[in-house]
């Protein structure tokens, strides 16, 4: 574990709409290594899929990106020609997408969908009769059964979780080296979801292929990753390895959120964060968990605190560890 | 800080107003719809005084003037009577727009109610009898309807008035049924139900009040289509009959002449193009503005 | 599908049932002696009397429309108070033109929209956008006797390359008739120069009938390219990197082609019906012109055997795009088989 396959650097990203500009993200930084499983998480808003969406370049057409770099392997996507691009998203990075409903084309089948996939996924020429081989693998490495079926159904003949399946092999053929899952299964019964997550992590673990998996399902992330970012309306707040940051969470947003987590034990509703996300549109100056941080100080509503190195492998931004 | 409560139940009625403007008028199509509305009104209710030749709307003769091509003193020529083409047209706006008025006068109450009527008692025998009248008015492009209907009856534009109403009403009241029938099972409607309100009184307040914005937009862009299929009823004859300026009686009456005198039927002919234009965008400006879909 | 389609065709027959009734009794229940407006004011009082009989218009009004019922059912019309032949006969004369003119006008109707409605949804808000924008209003909104009269004077006065009326130019011999449709007569006979010359002729109906059709099918076909641009499957199919045009013509373009295919029913009936008034301004010998004639002579059989054979196609028309929809959109079949 050494060389960086994906680097944010001081991604900023904004969305001109009808009311203004909304400052979504604000100044990512973020690394994955080569093999490593990485975790993402954050209340829903907080800029996680357009940090991802930023990364495979598929945002959409309102979106402007005023200041940052993504490097994968050394060199920017963002600067990438869209031949270049195109490249990366057929052989190396590619995403399983938040709701595989909506991901899925609704008039076409699944066999049409994933052929495509396949097809594209390689400069050899295949012939038809390769490529629907190959389609009936992906579907059974995913423990889908009857894919002779599948081929043919079209996306609302199938299960939800059938549905995430499709969504994750489609994923995984032209993810030779990152996999971006965006919270899989979240519509799924919790059952359900977790057969996914471990799917996707026996599946990343047999490639050897990096991920960076986003939830809010928090347990779910705990036994998967390596290590996790901690993201709060736009900025990465904290990063650690994973049971560091399970056993001793420091910045106070990663704290709060900790404390919604419904315990078994104890009981009672779990303690909801005070407030909520800020207007994107004007966001507070400073730290922009400040409103919300029952720790603020003044310097919080001034200055927004740098992600800095407090000790190895380990990140904050705040200013109660300057 | 304390925020007043109403900001939060009513939205202020003077701010939703100025904001649909702002959405309107953001949009040049909309400004030049309304323009152009406005051109063909004032120049319909005013044209005794704005006509160059106010004389020219009826049956006046001036032979020496006959057959004129479009000048500064006459811009868009005259017919073979010698009476002004532009006269004629601002004339004509009255009779077209007139039409428009009087059908939705009689078209949009009708329906609407029949439509609500059927939407409250949906499922019932009466929404049976009322949506499968209007299934068979709309079992055929209306213009056939229209052309057939005033064919048997004498030619004018009253009977072709009371033609195009007769088939107008059913596109209201499948518009106030799916609203009113999908509002039939809402909290409030069912809440009124249970104070023992009468059915009437739900419907007209509190499913009416619902269907407004909707059926107001749709009459806005009604009246475009109303004058284009008057317009097509007078151009085969079948309208309003010379020496009335109607716009479709002028482009028919016009094109007998057609090669050596065109400006007396293309300049009609572009007149009813403009009215209809200018109706359409008003219309789609303001359901842009409103954001109604159901239309 | 089967049954779906049975259901709808039954409904139909309902609907063509009610529709006979209500323009039967229009036609019974207008001012005057409809034997009299027939015949006109000229004619003898016997003659009145006898057609009087002939149309049962002594008998009560729903014995009328049984009497009327009966017979239509079995191929019978009546006969054209005009032309004095069955007016099923003539329609079997008219006929085959209007739907040779309706064909033609689709065909260039949905490449044009198609094309226009694609390309102006892909580029949204580009010059070639806002252009296709402003035709789309005025495409709209100018009736159909209004291009026909502009159309009239710039080809046949100003700019003089295409025929404005009738079917064939003067000295042209007429294919022997086995279709009707005189393009495919033509080319049957082997006479090229006449299928030319036809589809020439057939230029300017066609596109008067069809330019409203293009504007507000390429409309639709916009707005659902602009709604399905911003859809997750199409940021899906880029992030698996599927080459642009592949997602463009197979998984952008198909969806988005299904509201506007779901209109076309009502296009195509409505195109017949603008062939009454565009037919006869270019002397187009059929359907449309012979109904539109015949109305306007208080034919009273014909006008109603007209209304009831285009409330036919509307219904048929209406249940074949239903089934082209069901075939492009899985989602309704799956709710269909639901139901």
């Amino acid at each position: 574990m050494s060389e960086n396959l994906l680097e944010v650097k001081d991604l900023y990203v904004n969305y001109k709409i009808y009311e203004g500009i909304l400052k979504v993200l604000n100044g990512v930084n973020l690394t994955v290594k080569k093999k490593e499983k990485v975790g993402l998480i954050g209340e829903s808003g907080c800029g996680k899929t357009t940090t991802m969406k930023a990364i495979m370049r598929i945002l959409p057409d309102n979106a402007l990106i005023p200041n940052g770099n993504i490097f994968y392997k050394g060199r920017d996507i963002l600067k990438m020609s869209d031949d270049e691009i195109q490249k990366i998203r057929r052989e190396n990075i590619s995403m399983i997408f938040q709701d595989p409903t909506a991901a899925l084309n609704p008039v076409l089948t699944v066999g049409a969908q994933l052929m495509d996939v396949i097809k594209y996924s390689t400069d050899e020429e295949l012939t038809k009769r390769e490529i629907r081989e190959l389609a009936i693998k992906a579907l059974k490495d995913v423990a889908l059964p009857d894919p002779e079926r599948i081929l043919k159904n079209y996306p609302i003949m199938l299960s939800g979780g059938m549905r995430q399946r499709i969504c994750i092999a489609m994923a995984l053929i032209s993810a030779k080296e990152l996999l971006i899952a965006d919270e899989p299964g979240t519509n799924l019964d919790v059952t359900i979801q977790d057969q996914i997550l471990r799917l996707i992590g026996r599946l990343v673990e047999e490639r050897g292929i990096s991920v960076i998996l986003i939830s809010h399902a928090l347990g779910a992330v705990k036994g998967l990753v390596d290590k996790v970012y901690v993201m709060y309306a736009g900025d990465i707040v904290e990063m650690a390895p994973t049971e560091k940051l399970f056993s001793d969470p420091i910045h106070p947003y990663t704290q709060a959120l900790f404390k919604t987590v419904p315990k078994l034990t104890g009981g009672g509703i779990p303690e909801a964060i005070k407030g909520r996300i800020p207007d994107y549109i004007n966001p507070p100056k400073g730290c922009r968990f400040a409103p919300r941080c029952i720790h603020a100080m003044p310097i919080c509503m001034k200055e927004k605190p740098p992600l800095k190195n407090i000790e190895d492998e380990r990140e904050v931004a705040c200013f109660l560890y300057e | 800080m304390r925020i007043p409560i109403e900001k939060f139940i009513t939205p202020d009625r003077k701010d939703s107003i100025k904001r649909t403007w702002y959405k309107f008028s953001s949009n040049p199509l909309s400004i030049i719809g309304l323009i152009s509305v406005l051109i063909v009104t004032l120049s319909a209710i005013f044209a005794p005084v704005l006509a160059p030749y106010p004389e020219s709307w009826g049956r006046w003769v001036d032979f020496s003037q006959a057959c004129q091509p479009p000048s500064w003193k006459h811009p868009f020529g005259t017919d073979i009577y010698g009476r002004d083409i532009l006269s004629r047209i601002m004339f004509g706006f009255r009779y077209d727009l007139l039409m428009a008025i009087c059908i939705l006068a009689m078209v949009v109450p009708t329906g609407t109610f029949l439509g609500l009527i059927a939407g409250y008692y949906r499922g019932t025998w009466i929404d049976t009898v009322i949506m499968r009248i209007t299934d068979i008015f709309l079992a055929i492009p209306s213009i056939v309807l229209a052309l057939a209907i005033c064919a048997l009856l004498k030619p004018s534009l009253f009977n072709s008035m009371m033609a195009v109403s007769l088939l107008w009403w059913p596109w209201y009241s499948r518009l106030a049924y799916s609203i009113a029938s999908s509002l039939r099972n809402e909290y409030f409607v069912l809440a009124a139900e249970l104070i023992g309100a009468h059915p009437l009184y739900i419907i007209f307040s509190e499913i009416l009040p619902n269907c407004l914005a909707p059926i107001f937009t749709k009459m806005t862009l009604d009246v475009g289509w109303v004058i284009l299929i008057g317009a097509t009823l007078s151009f085969v004859g079948l309208g309003a009959q010379e020496p009335t300026p109607a716009l479709g009686t002028m482009v028919s009456v016009g094109a007998k002449y057609m090669p050596d005198y065109w400006w007396m039927t293309i300049f009609p002919a572009l007149a009813i193009a403009f009215t209809i234009l200018g109706f359409n965008l008003l219309g789609d400006g303001i359901r842009d503005a409103l954001a109604i879909e159901e239309i | 599908m089967v049954s779906y389609v049975a259901k709808r065709l039954f409904y139909s027959i309902f609907v063509l049932i009610g529709l006979s009734i209500l323009i039967f009794t229009l036609t019974r229940i207008i001012p005057g002696d409809p034997a009299r407006l027939a015949l006109g004011p000229l004619a003898p009082e016997w003659a009145v009397e006898r057609l009087r009989e002939k149309l049962h218009l002594n008998d009560p009004l729903p014995v009328q429309y049984i009497i009327w019922l009966k017979n239509a059912i079995q191929g019978d019309l009546g006969e054209s108070l005009v032309s004095k032949r069955p007016v099923v006969k003539d329609f079997l004369t008219y006929f085959p033109a209007t739907l040779e003119l309706v064909i033609f006008s689709t065909i260039i109707a949905t490449i044009l929209a198609i094309l226009i409605g694609a390309v102006a949804g892909r580029y949204a808000n580009s010059w070639f956008d806002n252009l296709a924008r402003i035709f789309t209003y005025i495409g709209i909104s100018v009736p159909g006797f209004v291009w026909a009269i502009l159309l009239l004077f710039l080809f046949g006065y100003i700019w003089k390359v295409l025929p404005t009326m009738g079917q064939l130019s003067p000295g042209l011999p007429r294919p022997p008739v086995r279709t009707g449709m005189m393009s495919i007569d033509a080319l049957l006979v082997g006479r090229w120069d006449v299928f030319i010359d036809h589809l020439k002729h057939m230029i300017l109906p066609a596109l008067c009938l069809s330019i409203g059709r293009i504007a507000q099918e390429s409309r639709i076909l916009r707005a659902g390219i602009i709604e399905n641009l911003k859809k997750d499957y199409i940021a899906a199919a880029i992030s698996y990197g599927i080459p642009e045009r592949r997602i463009m013509l197979s998984y952008l373009l198909k969806p988005s082609m299904i509201p506007m295919v779901a209109v076309m029913g009502m296009d195509i009936a409505g195109s017949m019906g603008g062939s009454y008034i565009i037919e006869t301004i270019f002397n187009w010998p059929g359907f449309g012109r012979y109904s539109l004639w015949a109305m306007l002579n208080k034919d009273l059989n014909a006008t109603i055997a007209s209304v009831m054979l285009m409330g036919m196609f509307f219904a048929i028309f209406n249940i074949i795009v239903d089934v082209i929809v069901a075939y492009l959109d899985p989602r309704i079949r799956v709710m269909e088989r639901a139901t």
